[in-house]
């Protein structure tokens, strides 16, 4: 781990310059009948940031409705097993079980300020479908959540938690079924109702402003972490701060909190889902990042027990990130994932989401090699509640 | 001017309606015959899809149709030597992706093409503010990226994707992907007419077009027809090249004026 640099304090986590680039990365990359609609969000994402009424809207939300701000669990038992001090925050607890939720309720807020009447979204895990739904649901905004059909068969719960929600389920059955092939498939439904429809887009990915604007809405991750850890830690703040990346959206808004700090940060991701890790430049999605290909072109598929980190890119930012140095990614494994999630459920009395295991089980691999050294503060976001894995988890023991 | 905006140019020049036909590259066996039969029944140019694993602007035919390509084997490269064997005696565009141009790189991509004998270039998700690297590579190499231009670009847009676009313009019939429809949308007669205005460069409808009444209908004020899901439905379905030709023919006829 001797390229885990030291944080710089880089210009890094600001709006993206021209047209969405992070460094090389990002872009508009979508066709032509959609350019109007991204520039249509864009003008209306910018207008809304910068107006104290839609963000003391978003507040209220989100302190009513979603409970926040979610606390800082420092994992007491896991900790002495480790030696060092690890902190959870807690996204599990936020409302519908994962951060999803606070970037759905921005971007729906934020559509209907632009008077759209529908929400679109696209799913892998099934979480950020729940948390469209639940917006939809609380703003009287019909949802249609396109998700593969092999995504629907192993998150069963939470499509029907979804339906319960009163949204629509739309079944993906093109290529390989599952995340990359609903994003697809979220752009041509948005194509052809782009007039009415809002696409609530579920990551930290995709053209101009999406991978901005997410961030954006996820930041509170790490604006509460950072005053949580400055209220709590004699060092203000953590040596580590760590994160699992799918997209991207809980590491982006996590990371943004502390990007100006010395800390070090780390993105982890799944084994078979590592963009930056294992990818190269590509453009998937409606923009330029690290992608996993061949040699032609073709988009790899991903494998991973998780099916929100099941996605052979990654948001542009992060790709950015690690060309700086300013961030760091590393991947694990599904039997560490597993052993993770085990560990963390019988020390700490908390049951994860598979996804989030993946940043547990970096830090019990890098506690035990020295790569965190002892004593040394990691705060681990915990971007979600693992009820929607256990069928997966029953299969599997 | 490149060979292929020459060709489109005088067709139009001369009265001549611009028939389009689309084909998967690697869709078939056969697929090179397919090329020859589309010139037999009138095609002025042929697009040929190079199949992308995600092909977002693509609706659920090209999506079968690039997939069943993909499972057997093509590549850039091999249906770019079949281009090349086959040769066909009009122009050839070819239809991509831009992960597919930006993997080789755009220059290496379009000197290829290029070596093959294809004179155009489409990118559906490389939009006009995204395309300046892939342009400059298409016209060192002499290839005309066509752009298109869509029934929600703003008029401010259109005059810009008409003054950018080379070989001719590529009028998107309506907000969908590619695949047949009982009715072109209402806009795309509005959008023709938009993009009149800002260019004499020939302005192609495409999208939807699936029967020579829409054909006829089109030829009533586009320049040409771009025709691909209605084609590639019916090799999916087990058409023979014949009945393909034939298919052609019929939508070439509708492009004749009448009488
Ligand atoms: C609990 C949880 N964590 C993480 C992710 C990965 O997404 P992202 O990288 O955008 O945070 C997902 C996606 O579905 C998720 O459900």
């Amino acid at each position: 781990m001797d390229h885990l640099l030291p944080g710089p304090k880089t210009a890094v986590s600001r709006r993206p310059t021209g047209l969405g680039r992070f460094g090389e990365y990002g872009g508009r990359f979508v066709p032509e009948s959609l350019v109007p609609a991204c520039a249509e969000v864009e003008q209306a994402f910018t207008d809304a940031w910068a107006d104290p009424l839609f963000r003391a809207e978003l507040r209220h939300v989100l302190a009513i409705y979603v409970g926040r701000p979610t606390p800082v669990t420092p994992a007491a038992r896991l900790s002495a097993e480790l030696g060092v001090n690890l902190l959870l925050k807690r996204e599990d607890l936020a409302h519908t079980g994962s951060h999803k939720i606070n970037n759905v309720l921005g971007q729906a807020l934020l559509a209907r300020r632009m008077g759209k009447r529908r929400l679109i979204a696209e799913t892998g895990a099934g979480q950020h479908g729940v948390a469209t739904a639940t917006a939809g649901a609380l703003l009287g905004m019909p949802t249609t959540v396109l998700m593969g059909e092999r995504d629907i068969e192993r998150q069963q719960l939470n499509v029907f938690r979804m339906t319960m929600l009163g949204a629509e389920v739309i079944p993906v059955t093109s290529g390989t079924r599952t995340l990359k092939d609903a994003c697809s498939e979220a752009l041509r439904h948005w194509v052809t109702s782009v007039e009415d429809s809002y696409y609530c887009l579920g990551s930290a990915m995709g053209p101009h402003p999406y991978p901005w604007m997410v961030r954006e809405f996820q930041r509170v991750i790490g604006d509460e972490a950072r005053t949580q850890c400055a209220a709590d830690l004699a060092t203000g703040t953590p040596d580590f701060v760590v994160a699992c990346v799918g997209g991207g959206s809980n590491a982006a808004g996590t990371f943004a909190g502390f990007v100006d700090t010395p800390a070090l940060l780390v993105g982890v991701e799944a084994a078979g889902g590592a963009a930056i890790s294992a990818g190269s430049p590509g453009v998937l999605h409606g923009f330029r990042s690290k992608v996993l290909q061949d040699e032609h072109g073709q988009i790899a598929e991903a494998h991973s027990i998780a099916a929100g980190l099941d996605y052979p890119g990654v948001g542009p930012e992060h790709a950015y990130l690690a060309d700086l140095g300013r961030a760091s990614y590393v991947c694990v494994d599904d039997a560490e994932v597993l052993a993770a999630t085990h560990r963390l459920a019988r020390t700490e009395g908390i049951l994860c989401a598979l996804e989030s295991a993946h940043a547990v089980a970096w830090v019990i691999r890098a506690a035990g090699d020295g790569t965190i050294p002892p004593d040394a503060t990691v705060l681990l976001t915990l971007s979600g509640r693992g009820d929607k894995d256990m069928a997966t988890l029953m299969e599997l023991s | 001017m490149n060979a292929l905006e020459t060709r489109t140019r005088a067709a139009r020049d001369a009265g001549r309606k611009l028939l389009l036909p689309y084909v998967t590259g690697g869709v078939t066996d056969d697929w090179g015959d397919l090329l020859r039969a589309a010139v037999d029944a009138g095609a002025d140019a042929i697009e040929i899809g190079f199949p992308f694993s995600d092909p977002t602007l693509d609706g659920p035919v090209i999506q079968q149709s690039s997939d069943q390509a993909l499972r057997r084997g093509a590549t850039t490269r091999r249906i770019l030597d079949e281009i090349a064997r086959v040769a066909p005696p009009v122009p050839v565009i070819a239809f991509s992706y831009a992960n597919l141009v930006l993997r080789p790189g755009a220059d290496a991509y379009c000197a290829a093409l290029a070596d093959a004998g294809v004179g155009g270039l489409i990118v559906p998700d490389l939009p006009v503010d995204e395309m300046a690297p892939v342009a400059a590579a298409a016209q060192a190499h002499a290839l005309d990226l066509a752009l298109l231009a869509a029934p929600s670009t703003p008029l401010r847009r259109c005059a810009d994707i008409a003054r950018r676009s080379r070989g001719f313009v590529y009028a998107v019939s309506l907000m969908g992907t590619t695949g047949a429809r009982s009715r072109p949308h209402e806009s795309a007669r509005e959008l023709v007419r938009c993009l009149r205005e800002e260019t004499d460069l020939p302005v192609v409808l495409g999208f939807g077009i699936a029967a020579p009444g829409q054909a006829a209908e089109a030829a009533g004020y586009a320049d040409g027809i771009a025709v691909g899901s209605a084609l590639m439905r019916r090799l999916l379905d087990g058409a023979t090249t014949a009945q393909l030709g034939a298919f052609l023919a019929q939508l070439r006829a509708a492009l004749e004026p009448a009488g």
